[in-house]
């Protein structure tokens, strides 16, 4: 059933990009494709477009639902639609899938030209810069020469602040949401932690278990559990579990805490639909994201090649990219004089509040994409 | 779009070279900042504490910063704006002296207004044994933002006393300049100043 400002039933397209791909770490992507959607209509100028970035564990699917599946809602559909704080009756929005992805693009799974077999571990190490290089090869192929803004949030604010960088002249304004100029060493620890878990599981195979049938499930799981963790604030898990039990204690190692079986859940869930070689690169581009270290140590040397309007907004309890964190941002930002508006959003969720629909959140995204005249 | 224009917007905008670099502390919804925009092709930042404010604000497509003022100035370089306004919130504020501080490290100058207990109805209701209540001080003494008034007096006192040149001084009464005992008979003033 299509609810009201939905943008109804979906469908993904696919681009293939003959030419090769110069990745940071130096290695060379022979051609790729990228799964891509889009909702709204591009208007004659071509200049009422909007990226969408994804984070970790999302995809292009970012509004809407396919005609097969009815529990399929895009990851952001709350933020996307006729009538949303994105509102697709204005804008032309563009969801993409980032290459070493699980979700269409090129990825680990893909088969790896050179040997007619999946690539597995040989799949390059990709960066955050590599993404918005390639999603700039999409925006060519879509005829959008600039980008009325680029957003996202987590990861995906990562890559609007990268867009803003490396690409100045083709986007109008940048909404970073819920992301931080780099990763802290804690940060860094907890991806670590469920890299560990995916690399120790019997079932991984160096990386190349496609071929053997397996999945590497078990440490997905848990990688997913510790991910999930750093999603929630201490507050909000307090609220929502507390020390409540599902049926009394057994003295085993059964899930006895509401919270032990809601993160096996969400382990189980994303353990069915997430690649473990994807999850490892991933993480990695977290890890790596870091501006500044190419500009001698300095956000915002790094942010000099910044020409837009940003829209920087974080979340009180969000204690994996803590405000404190978006405000380095916005200080870089301010020490160029461009120009920034900065939100603090009070809300209990943690890290995960950027997907969820605040009110003052939603308002504030809304106010600042109403005043853009593509 | 209307928008309530108070009596020290002139004033102050008449104090601000055209382009300036300015930082409006406790911009509230942004409509004095938009006013410099318009009249004085000012670029910079408001600060905004205020949810409603900071929404009111970007929808007066305003740079706004969410922040705590009483936090201080912490994102902001030594002498990186022409002007720092603190408009009517220096009574309200719980770290007075460190946010004047904090404006003159930032910026190059300050200008800073507040109502002037000094009044003479004001006076005259302490006087009558009850804490007063006007146009300037429109709150009860159980329901006041206020904490820290003051009188035009007082404030120059302050400023000699922190060795701080007060460039401009005016003293308004419903919205007109008053030059003859100004901390009598006037309810609103605004001052420039800066380090000597």
């Amino acid at each position: 059933m299509t609810s009201l400002g939905s943008v109804g039933i979906v469908q993904a397209q696919r681009a293939s990009f003959g030419e090769a791909l110069p990745l940071s770490s130096g290695a060379v992507l022979p051609g790729f494709e990228l799964v891509y959607e889009t909702y709204g209509t591009l208007d004659e100028r071509r200049s009422n477009a909007i990226l969408v970035c994804h984070a970790l564990n999302a995809s292009h699917h970012v509004a809407g639902t396919y005609a097969d599946r009815a529990d399929s809602e895009g990851w952001w559909d709350n933020m996307v639609g006729p009538g949303k704080p994105v509102d697709t009756d204005r804008f032309f929005v563009v969801g993409v899938n980032n290459i070493g992805s699980c979700f269409g693009s090129t990825g680990p799974a893909s088969i790896n030209p050179a040997t007619g077999k999946p690539w597995g571990s040989d799949f390059p190490i990709v960066t955050v810069e590599d993404w918005v290089d390639a999603q700039a090869r999409l925006a060519d192929r879509l005829g959008i020469e600039r980008f009325a803004a680029v957003m996202g949030g987590s990861l995906g604010g990562m890559q609007a602040l990268s867009w803003a960088i490396r690409y100045p002249q083709r986007i109008a304004s940048a909404l970073v949401i819920a992301a931080a100029p780099n990763l802290s060493a804690q940060n860094i620890a907890f991806n670590e932690v469920a890299r560990a878990a995916i690399l120790t599981d019997p079932d991984f195979h160096d990386g190349h278990y496609y071929a053997r049938g397996v999945k590497p499930v078990r440490g997905l799981r848990v990688a997913r559990m510790i991910g999930h963790i750093t999603y929630i604030s201490d507050e909000q898990m307090g609220e929502k579990f507390g020390r409540s039990l599902r049926e009394g204690l057994h003295y085993s190692f059964a899930p006895e805490f509401e919270i032990e079986s809601y993160l096996r859940y969400q382990g189980e869930k994303f353990s069915e639909y997430f690649d473990a070689n994807t999850y490892l690169r991933i993480t990695k581009a977290l890890d790596y994201f870091d501006p500044a270290a190419a500009a001698g140590g300095s956000l915002a040397k790094a942010l000099s090649a910044a020409t837009c309007p940003f829209l920087v907004v974080s979340f009180t309890t969000d204690w994996r990219f803590s405000p404190a964190r978006a405000r380095e941002i916005v200080k870089a930002l301010v020490d160029n004089a461009l120009d920034v508006s900065y939100a603090e959003i009070v809300a209990p969720h943690g890290h995960d509040a950027f997907l969820l629909d605040t009110p003052q959140y939603h308002a504030v995204v809304r106010k600042y994409l109403e005043l853009l005249s593509p | 779009m209307t928008r309530i224009l108070r009596p020290d917007f002139s004033t102050i905008a008449g104090w601000i070279a055209p382009g300036a670099r300015v930082l409006d502390l406790g911009c509230g919804d942004g409509s004095l900042f938009a006013f410099l925009r318009e009249s004085r092709r000012v670029t910079g930042y408001g600060i905004e504490i205020d949810d409603a404010g900071v929404l009111a604000s970007i929808g007066n497509g305003i740079n706004v910063i969410q922040s705590d003022l009483e936090s201080g100035l912490a994102g902001f370089d030594d002498q990186s704006f022409d002007s720092v306004i603190l408009s009517q919130t220096l009574q309200a504020m719980r770290h007075t002296e460190e946010i004047v501080l904090e404006m003159l490290r930032v910026g190059r100058e300050a200008i800073v207004t507040f109502p002037n207990f000094g009044h003479w109805s004001h006076r005259a209701q302490v006087m009558l044994g009850r804490m007063p209540v006007s146009v300037s001080l429109p709150y009860q003494w159980y329901d006041t933002p206020n904490v820290h008034l003051c009188t035009v007096a007082d404030f120059d006192a302050f400023c000699a006393a922190h060795g701080f040149a007060v460039l401009e001084r005016v003293v308004l009464h419903d919205a007109r300049r008053v030059s003859w005992l100004p901390n009598l008979l006037g309810s609103l003033a605004i001052y420039r100043f800066r380090r000597r």
